[in-house]
């Protein structure tokens, strides 16, 4: 029996297996939304619990890594929907201290707030995106939306960025 | 983006937002920090699964089934009710 068949049959050392071959990546893509460990490991392993919770409804035909994929992003949306409206991107993450002026350091500082303040669902796709270089078609897999969507979310991603920066009177 | 057109907007502004949002928030895979996993996440898993689900205790539902109850038999408690809330 397949291991995927073992899997949607329950079985936990099938789940196992997958857990270990997967749990990296999971976390990796998880860490590049989020940008905190501590949070990135703890949505990886509730992304694997849901999909164990939803074993008998898989389809072993189907693929595992992007159906697993798309539950942690979807998880990790929800996640910056609840911390939006009070808490920034960490800076050891965000930053890197760079011997910058005075003036510079204040323009990534604005930035990194007004990226911040993006709606959730645009700040996503603007993350991957624009920021890690992901492709249209990796993102819109894993949000389960068509790639068309996601130009339009990161056109207007960029355009409220830019809004945003023209009323805190930066110029972008 | 690797394969990118910028829907309607100016090449150049939606390049000059790029650069700078890439400034202020490097990407992780640049700056090299927190991207590996750094420890098996397997015992948590284990926790997780047998941490028992959230149940509703049968008093909570008594009390949802006695306030409904209330609330169709004597809608005038409703407001009062509100009040005090």
């Amino acid at each position: 029996m397949e291991l995927l068949e073992r899997f949607a049959a329950g079985d936990l050392d099938a789940f196992e297996s997958l857990f270990r071959q997967y749990q990296g990546e999971v976390y990796r893509w998880v860490m590049r939304i989020v940008r905190d460990p501590a949070v990135a490991e703890d949505l990886t392993v509730e992304a694997f619990w849901r999909a164990h919770k939803a074993h008998a409804g898989f389809d072993p035909e189907n693929n595992f890594r992007a159906w697993l994929r798309r539950i942690a992003t979807n998880l990790a949306l929800d996640h910056l929907r609840k911390q939006r409206l009070y808490v920034e991107l960490p800076d050891d993450l965000a930053a890197e201290q760079k011997p910058d002026s005075a003036v510079q350091q204040q323009m990534r500082a604005v930035l990194r707030k007004a990226f911040a303040e993006l709606p959730p669902r645009l700040r996503i796709v603007a993350q991957l995106g624009l920021v890690e270089d992901e492709t249209y078609a990796e993102i819109a897999e894993a949000l389960g939306i068509s790639a068309g969507a996601v130009k339009l979310r990161m056109f207007r991603a960029v355009r409220v960025l830019r809004k945003k920066l023209q009323r805190l009177g930066v110029h972008a | 983006m690797k394969k990118s057109t910028n829907g309607g907007m100016n090449a150049d502004e939606f390049a000059a937002i790029r650069e700078e949002l890439r400034d202020a928030v490097p990407p992780l895979g640049e700056t090299g920090h927190g991207t590996e996993l750094r420890r098996d996440l397997w015992p948590d898993m284990l926790r997780r699964l047998e941490r028992p689900p959230v149940r509703v205790p049968w008093f909570d539902w008594a009390l949802l089934a006695t306030a409904g109850a209330a609330a169709i038999f004597f809608p005038a408690l409703i407001p009062a009710l509100l009040y005090h809330l």
